[in-house]
């Protein structure tokens, strides 16, 4: 065979990278927990070691699954979801330390970030490849709609906050929204890589817009009419809009037409107006997104996000130096303004940009693979988690009528972090299948000795 | 703490956040085009899978073909690099060039850019592989004015 062999590009694992990546990860998370103590009591809590200790271990074994299962994997996934998890633990502490005595919501939340890391791993170890779910089409696309109107059973379902989004068992409450949004992504790549050449014919012709065929509505209304259920009854703003969005982004990737996205956008936009005028609930959002200092009592609560933000100014107060507490609900919806707040809008803009991090490798991810179903649910998983944050950081920072959806990572709420981590542990399998490198000429054909003899004879 | 340490200590955390981010991005950086390395036995190598985002100025010889497009079929105009070695063409999700085609065997055949000039090999196909109309039965050379033709596809080289 040649000696003078050309250049390949073989992709590599960076592995290692990803181990640098984390050991920083790591110091970050630890150095803001270890502020908040010093600034806040001025000195370590006794914890501090067990911790430091706990979550090394805990991002180890994590790492060392990667490594063991899926080495091809993304390196910068992993390393971007910890500081997120890590900063937003060390910020719910912060918010524990200001009522007095201290409450304990960062203790449940690193139990939460423990399952969420073991289901991670059960992921990465155990399903290693995303493409048998894509048989699974019709049967996760019931669950997910069973785990979305869950909360409506009575008896099971409880209204918090004026939102009916949770169940409650044996006295843990849980919101199957979470579940439901990872279980629908991958129901809608498979059925769209189905039926993605019947969703791209083009009917009529709109201002040069190719608009699909009337008779091919029947998904996009019927997911339409779910999410217009869902805010009905559930008074969800959120998660009818992200279930929506997902749906109407996906279509769009899988049909590449953009009649999809102006007839969704047109859709939903016609079902909000709707909602505006009949329900209470959706006024107020608007209200409070458009004039909140008109009505100091019933918005509150953004009101002093919006000072909190001011407060914080450029570089913040410092960990542990503002007065986040002031805000309800600070520490799960609006937990961005109580990071504003102490790390400013430069710390606001790195997490930001940290989240804009993981959606960029997802979306790479979407387009290396080399499967359609992998492409579709790598962008819609991407896309999804895009969304969320964009939505609900619009939301605080009043860019958009406030939508309560959690912060992925970091807000308090075990249901959406272990979500979160399973969407992640899926994007690493397939961004593993995606980089991994094929071995074509070896493993796949048996007269490889015929090969070989005609390339030597001619 | 006074309150210079608590200000130096602020600013030096939001320094190392975004110094993570940096680090993060100098990894993508270096991630975008892998590792280039020579490679010594291309068959019994294991092929890598990824197109190179720029193939190397020195391979573009005048004439080589470099690149195997569909000229006709459903999917015509989607093409694939040879710089690889082997083109792996099939419906199956592992193949460089996927065809979306009842007629085309998951792994239908591939063609390898050899020393020589690239070649076509049917991998055991249901429907056969066909240059130039001719069903072929043994690893065919193939040119710039070749057709081959896969179920309802129909192929060609590509300068």
């Amino acid at each position: 065979m040649s000696t003078a062999a050309p250049m390949m590009v073989v992709p590599r694992k960076r592995r290692g990278a990803e181990l640098f990546l984390l050991l920083f990860a790591w110091i970050l998370v630890l150095g803001a927990y270890a502020q908040v103590d010093l600034n806040v009591t001025g000195e370590l809590s006794p914890r501090f070691p067990v911790l430091a200790a706990g979550t090394g271990i805990a991002v180890l074994f994590a790492h060392l699954a990667v490594r063991w299962r899926i080495p091809y994997a993304d390196p910068v996934l992993l390393p971007c979801v910890v500081v997120l998890n890590g900063i937003g633990v060390a910020m719910i502490h912060r918010i524990d330390l200001v009522n007095d005595p201290p409450l304990d919501g960062a203790r449940t939340q690193l139990i939460w970030t423990t399952l969420g890391l073991l289901l991670f791993i059960a992921v990465v170890a155990v399903l290693r490849d995303h493409r048998p779910l894509q048989g699974y089409t019709y049967t996760l696309g019931l669950a997910g709609l069973v785990l979305l109107l869950l909360p409506l059973v009575p008896g099971l379902g409880t209204e918090k906050f004026g939102a009916q989004i949770w169940i409650e068992i044996g006295g843990y409450s849980f919101q199957p929204a979470e579940a439901a949004k990872v279980v629908l992504a991958i129901a809608f790549a498979s059925y769209l890589v189905e039926k993605r050449d019947v969703l791209a014919l083009a009917g009529w012709r709109v201002l040069g817009l190719d608009l699909p065929r009337a008779r091919d509505l029947g998904p996009i209304l019927g997911v339409w009419v779910v999410s217009l259920m869902i805010l009905v009854s559930q008074r969800d703003l959120g998660t009818s809009l992200l279930f929506f969005g997902l749906f109407v982004m996906m279509l769009y990737v899988a049909t590449e037409r953009p009649g999809w996205v102006v007839l969704g956008t047109g859709l939903f936009a016609a079902g909000g107006y709707l909602a505006f005028l009949l329900f209470d609930h959706v006024k107020i959002r608007i209200g409070a997104w458009l004039d909140p200092f008109g009505d100091f009592e019933r918005y509150y609560q953004v009101i002093t996000a919006q000072f909190g933000l001011a407060w914080g100014g450029l570089l913040g107060t410092g960990l542990g130096e503002g007065r986040p507490g002031l805000t309800p609900l600070a520490r799960s919806d609006f937990i961005a303004a109580a990071l504003g707040e102490e790390l400013g809008a430069t710390g606001l803009m790195a997490i930001i940009l940290i989240y804009g991090l993981i959606v960029f490798r997802g979306l790479r991810t979407a387009l290396q693979c080399r499967d359609p179903f992998g492409k579709l649910l790598a962008a819609g998983l991407a896309f999804g988690l895009a969304l969320q944050v964009f939505t609900i950081i619009g939301g605080v920072t009043r860019l958009l009528p406030l939508t309560g959806l959690t912060t992925p990572f970091m807000s308090q709420g075990g249901s959406s972090l272990v979500s979160n981590w399973i969407v992640i542990g899926l994007l690493m399998v397939i961004s593993h299948h995606a980089r991994r490198p094929i071995a074509t000429a070896v493993e796949l054909d048996p007269d490889n000795q015929t090969t070989q003899l005609l390339s030597r004879a001619t | 703490m006074s309150e210079l340490a608590v200000t130096a200590i602020k600013v030096l955390y939001l320094a190392l956040l975004w110094l993570f981010i940096l680090s993060a991005v100098s990894v993508i950086r270096s991630d975008l085009f892998g590792r280039a390395v020579p490679n010594p036995n291309p068959v019994d190598e294991p092929q890598p899978l990824k197109e190179p985002p720029t193939p190397k100025k020195s391979r573009r010889t005048k004439g080589q073909p470099h690149r195997l497009t569909i000229v006709q079929g459903p999917q015509s105009g989607l093409s694939a690099e040879l710089a690889a070695g082997v083109v792996l063409i099939g419906r199956g999700s592992d193949c460089q060039l996927i065809l979306d085609d009842d007629y085309v065997s998951t792994r239908h055949a591939r063609l390898v850019a050899a020393e020589q000039g690239p070649y076509v090999e049917d991998l055991g196909s249901t429907n056969g592989t066909y240059v130039n109309g001719q069903r072929i039965t043994a690893p065919t050379s193939v040119s710039l004015v070749d057709t081959v033709r896969i179920g309802k596809t129909v192929l060609k080289l590509e300068v």
